[in-house]
């Protein structure tokens, strides 16, 4: 990668920095506040956020959410994903992008199917 | 490596190596590669943890009541704190490292050192940080029953709503049982080591303290552990078997055992990776000093070393997330 092609903008063009060193500082904080907020929701479990949604508390969807957000700009502006060529970039995000939503539909699936039978089914687990 | 820093080449020469239709160098597009596989495997462990989970979904142990110690706050309730701290310290050392492979870029050797430098320190402590949180979690800290089901039975102060450690009650019964070694009893029957107490003692114990009451492994529908009454956990209790104090692969203190064979799994594969990424920090860092990147006139293994350090942090996310938060 020749730094001359080094984008410095982030999210979507709406903050730019002056250069590469700003942009790491830059998104150093954006990484930290999104730890502090999941840190404090951690702690403070909100409970308006504790109903469902599709199976799982919304909090838990928070925490999901924005933990591919700090992957997003982890792998965009730390590994310079952002800075590669477009082939490249899909030839590496597009297999995760593709197999592991896969993955976690299939087996979750299975194991709430398991969970209702043996919830259900007439042996006992506690004993 | 003499590929990356020939600019010469001939352009006719396609199929020689010189092209590089995706503009990154060899090296790097096969640390690329690995990092896309190494992050499946990682797919495949939390997923595998998630499916323990889903399975379990009623009784899964809650992480704020298992993770709760801080360094030098003894018997202060603190859970997260500690590992939102080790967080913090994995993404500052992915973000000197990032600022290492900029001052490569600009063949700034004192930078790359000095940014080096201070990224193996922060996954020395990182490590570090991570031995203190398996000690904790394997010594335990009250300690609970397990039934014949396999079932955990916690305890509790029914007044003061406060988990009561075992030794708190457990009454002093001579016993005759001695840890079994193998070489005193059928050679292949052996155990380590004996709980410090008996489930008579236990049990015992119990009986005697009114204010005591059980906590179990099922979850109400407000994310709560059960809690017995009195009466409930006097027939309950007789259903132990086992004292268990911490937790190891077979038994569990916190509650299903699949919870601390994933904990050990995950983590302690996060941890080896952490380490081998702070020994190949190491090894670029006394690199970087030798001058063997200024020699080859460009400072791309930092930046190869970077991607697999940025790796690590990114795990770190994941396994942070789907262990503590969620």
């Amino acid at each position: 990668m020749a730094h001359d092609t080094e984008n410095l903008a982030i999210f979507r063009g709406l903050l730019k920095f002056k250069s590469n060193v700003q942009k790491i500082w830059g998104v150093l904080i954006f990484l930290s506040i999104v730890t502090t907020v999941e840190v404090i929701l951690g702690i403070v479990k909100p409970e308006s956020l504790m109903g469902m949604f599709l199976g799982m508390k919304i909090l838990n969807w928070i925490f999901i959410i924005l933990t591919i957000v700090k992957a997003y700009y982890i792998a965009w502006d730390f590994m310079h994903i952002r800075d590669e060529k477009g082939s490249l970039k899909g030839s590496i995000v597009l297999p995760l992008v593709v197999l592991i939503p896969y993955l976690c539909f299939i087996l979750l699936l299975e194991a709430d199917y398991i969970f209702e039978v043996m919830r259900t089914g007439f042996v006992s687990w506690n004993f | 490596m003499e590929v990356t820093a020939n600019n010469t080449i001939d352009e006719t020469n396609v199929w020689g190596g010189g092209n590089k239709p995706l503009k990154a160098s060899y090296g790097k597009m096969m640390m690329w590669f690995f990092i896309v596989s190494d992050a499946l495997t990682f797919t495949g462990f939390l997923v595998a943890y998630g499916f323990s989970r889903f399975k379990n979904i009623d009784s899964w142990p809650i992480a704020d009541e298992v993770f709760t110690h801080f360094p030098f706050l003894h018997g202060v309730d603190a859970p997260m704190y500690y590992v939102a701290l080790m967080t913090f310290v994995l993404i500052f050392s992915s973000v000197t490292m990032v600022l290492a492979v900029d001052a490569g870029h600009h063949m700034n050797k004192a930078k790359v050192t000095f940014y080096m430098l201070l990224t193996v320190i922060g996954g020395a402590i990182f490590v570090g940080s991570q031995a203190w949180e398996w000690k904790n979690f394997i010594k335990g800290e009250y300690g609970a029953l397990e039934t014949k089901g396999g079932q955990i039975l916690q305890f509790m102060d029914a007044e003061t709503g406060k988990r009561v450690a075992l030794e708190a009650f457990a009454t002093n019964i001579d016993s005759p049982r001695d840890t079994h070694l193998d070489s005193n009893g059928i050679w292949f029957i052996g155990e380590s080591s004996l709980p410090n107490y008996s489930v008579e003692e236990v049990t015992g114990g119990f009986a005697v303290n009114e204010s005591l009451v059980i906590k179990t492994e099922k979850i109400d529908e407000t994310g709560h552990k059960v809690i017995l009454s009195r009466e409930e956990s006097l027939l309950k209790i007789n259903e132990a078997i086992n004292v268990v104090e911490g937790a190891n692969l077979i038994h569990n203190e916190y509650g299903n055992r699949l919870f601390a064979d994933f904990f050990f799994f995950i983590t302690g594969f996060h941890g080896f990776h952490v380490l081998s990424g702070v020994v190949i920090n190491i090894i670029i860092f006394f690199n970087v000093i030798m001058g063997t990147y200024e020699k080859r006139g460009h400072y791309e293994m930092v930046e190869k070393v970077g991607l697999y350090w940025h790796f690590v942090d990114l795990v770190w996310v994941f396994v942070f997330t789907f262990f503590y938060l969620v």
